[in-house]
């Protein structure tokens, strides 16, 4: 009660406006669980049920175009296939989110893993039947574009960042062309001009696909961005840690890699995984040159006119399928910045 | 004095762009010699320590340290660095790491020591720096005097043939300085070569062979603790040991 009283209606302004919010809840709430949920059909052959008098949500559309929502238009008799994939993809998740894996191997079993993602949804070899990647899509792909763009973007971002403080001209003016060029254009006019223009550039006879020129455009992109973060990171870390590395007889990388950036990244955890979240939501944007990623799928999914007019439950839908993965990204970085501040500031003292 | 000469300067000179802070230095430092460099601040001490093992470049004359010609050329200074140990006014450990860490990661991943004879040897260094049983803390866990043992330790466990210290109790509360000395004392009687900044003039009369009395990039005295402390040849060097001993 006091709590209520302190905090909710401790003056004029504040009772108004709490008095606003709770009418605004009331209002809009109840008419919200009884569409979504009370009234909602959740199973459904087709879309007869939804259309009847008074129906709410037509969660049947989700339930129904699940796999293609999931696996877009990947051969339907082979879904086992991207569906281990995710699984893989989980399972390189977890393990890098728990510190006590954090050790060299890991970065193999992340090479294995990107490995075993691609021959299981290739295939061609091991009797299992060749599928272009023209046909991946859905959550599968969306996935796939995010993880891998972010495992080989991280890395060249950190050479990035590295290359643009270091004394050597050449290396720092590629890595200063490379940031600056990449992060003054859009995200949309490099997936153009990896789509159309790429292929210009090359000599007859060689092409890259599709999904392949994608994937180097928005690794490009997203390396330019981290790269800037990096760079924040490596900034805060203090000059006196350097020179105490250089005076133990710490070379170049050993120092960089044992002291330096293990300091950089940790202050760079926020600003990094916020680009990480960035960078996920737009994968999204593959779709201007043709691919089906989540969103498309869930696009094309509401053209077939079955089910033509329950885009809101289709888009709320995958408003909460990008929800659930960025927050998951959001609530894990925080537990680990916790974890590794609990380490330095407990019982601190003297200096 | 006897023994070997580990560091030699010979007509020394740095600038920072336009401004000379090193002028003509000639400075001999043989075996087990214990040197403390003195000076109004902006005399160029701290540079000169920090030359010794290529944390700064110069411009002119020459600096070998234990036969080595240092140059400006990042073999021998990589080849100086493993013989030279340093200590920092701000400790300078590193954060993400234990005490213990602090002392193996230069012996792992420099020397190619394997890990337990690493951690044997940082173990007994922890221990005579009187701070083993702080060994698994973190450096934000400690104090600043324990911090700064922690990093005399690491360094020592490169086994260094000269350790250096650039002003290593001025960042200290004054209840830490002793504990720090103390350290640095039992270093000095087991015959380490030591060049030491330091305002601590009761460690440079105990310690010392030489006090180097240093004024706008020059050293302007270089004798024994007793004679600087008793007659000082220079009037800069009175008019110093006045400001630092007059109260």
């Amino acid at each position: 009660m006091r709590w209520l009283r302190e905090n909710l209606f401790g003056s004029w302004g504040s009772t108004l406006a709490t008095l606003g919010i709770l009418w605004l809840a009331w209002m809009l709430l109840p008419p919200f669980v009884e569409w979504a949920f009370l009234k909602a059909v959740w199973f459904a052959p087709d879309s007869r049920p939804c259309r009847a008098e008074g129906a709410g949500a037509c969660w049947a559309l989700i339930a129904e175009k699940h796999r293609f929502i999931l696996f877009g238009t990947y051969p339907y008799e082979q879904h086992w296939r991207p569906g281990a994939a995710i699984l893989v993809l989980f399972a390189l998740y977890t393990a890098s989110a728990l510190r006590r894996f954090w050790r060299p191997a890991l970065a193999l079993a992340w090479l294995g893993g990107l490995a075993l993602i691609g021959l299981l949804m290739w295939g061609g070899v091991l009797g299992l039947p060749y599928v272009e990647n023209e046909r991946w899509g859905g959550l599968m792909l969306t996935l796939l574009l995010a993880t891998f763009g972010i495992a080989f973007a991280f890395p060249i971002s950190i050479l990035l960042a590295l290359g643009r403080r270091t004394r050597l001209p050449a290396v720092r003016a590629l890595a200063v062309a490379w940031i600056e060029l990449v992060r003054g254009v859009p995200l949309i006019s490099l997936l153009f001009m990896a789509s159309v223009m790429l292929p210009l550039f090359l000599p007859e006879g060689v092409s890259i696909d599709k999904l392949l020129r994608a994937l180097i455009a928005m690794i490009v992109f997203a390396a330019a961005y981290l790269a800037e973060v990096v760079r924040g990171g490596l900034q805060a870390v203090p000059h006196g840690q350097v020179e105490a590395a250089d005076a133990l007889g710490l070379p170049y990388w050993r120092k960089t890699l044992l002291v330096v950036l293990p300091q950089a990244l940790r202050v760079a955890i926020p600003p990094l995984v916020n680009t990480f979240i960035g960078f996920f939501k737009d994968t999204s944007l593959v779709v201007i040159i043709g691919l089906f990623d989540l969103l498309t799928s869930i696009k094309v999914a509401l053209i077939e006119p079955a089910w033509s007019g329950f885009g809101v439950e289709a888009y709320l839908f995958a408003a909460l399928v990008y929800f659930v993965f960025c927050y998951a990204m959001s609530r894990y970085s925080q537990d680990l910045e916790r974890e590794l501040e609990r380490s330095r500031t407990h019982a601190l003292k003297g200096n | 004095m006897a023994g070997k000469p580990m560091i030699e300067m010979r007509g020394v000179g740095k600038w920072f762009g336009a401004f000379q802070v090193l002028k003509d230095i000639d400075l001999d430092v043989a075996q087990g010699e214990k040197i403390v460099l003195c000076g109004p601040s902006g005399s160029g001490k701290s540079t000169l320590v920090r030359l010794v093992n290529g944390l700064e470049p110069y411009q002119a004359g020459r600096v070998a340290v234990d036969g080595i010609e240092l140059g400006n050329d990042s073999k021998a200074i990589e080849a100086v660095r493993l013989e030279v140990g340093m200590v920092f006014q701000s400790f300078n450990l590193f954060p993400h790491l234990t005490a213990l860490e602090n002392l193996t990661l230069a012996p792992i991943w420099v020397r190619r020591m394997p890990k337990r004879a690493a951690e044997a040897h940082a173990l007994q260094l922890l221990e005579r720096v009187r701070i083993a049983e702080q060994a698994q803390k973190y450096p934000a866990q400690l104090s600043g005097g324990q911090q700064q043992r922690v990093a005399i330790a690491r360094a020592l466990a490169m086994r260094p043939k000269i350790m250096l210290f650039d002003e290593p109790t001025s960042a200290l509360d004054p209840e830490m300085i002793k504990e720090v000395l103390d350290v640095m004392v039992e270093l000095a009687a087991e015959g380490m070569t030591m060049v030491v900044v330091t305002h601590e003039m009761g460690f440079a009369r105990t310690v010392a062979d030489r006090v180097v009395f240093m004024d706008r990039g020059e050293i302007v005295e270089s004798a024994p603790p007793k004679a600087f402390f008793e007659a000082p040849r220079t009037d800069r060097a009175r008019l110093f040991l006045s400001q630092i001993l007059g109260h």
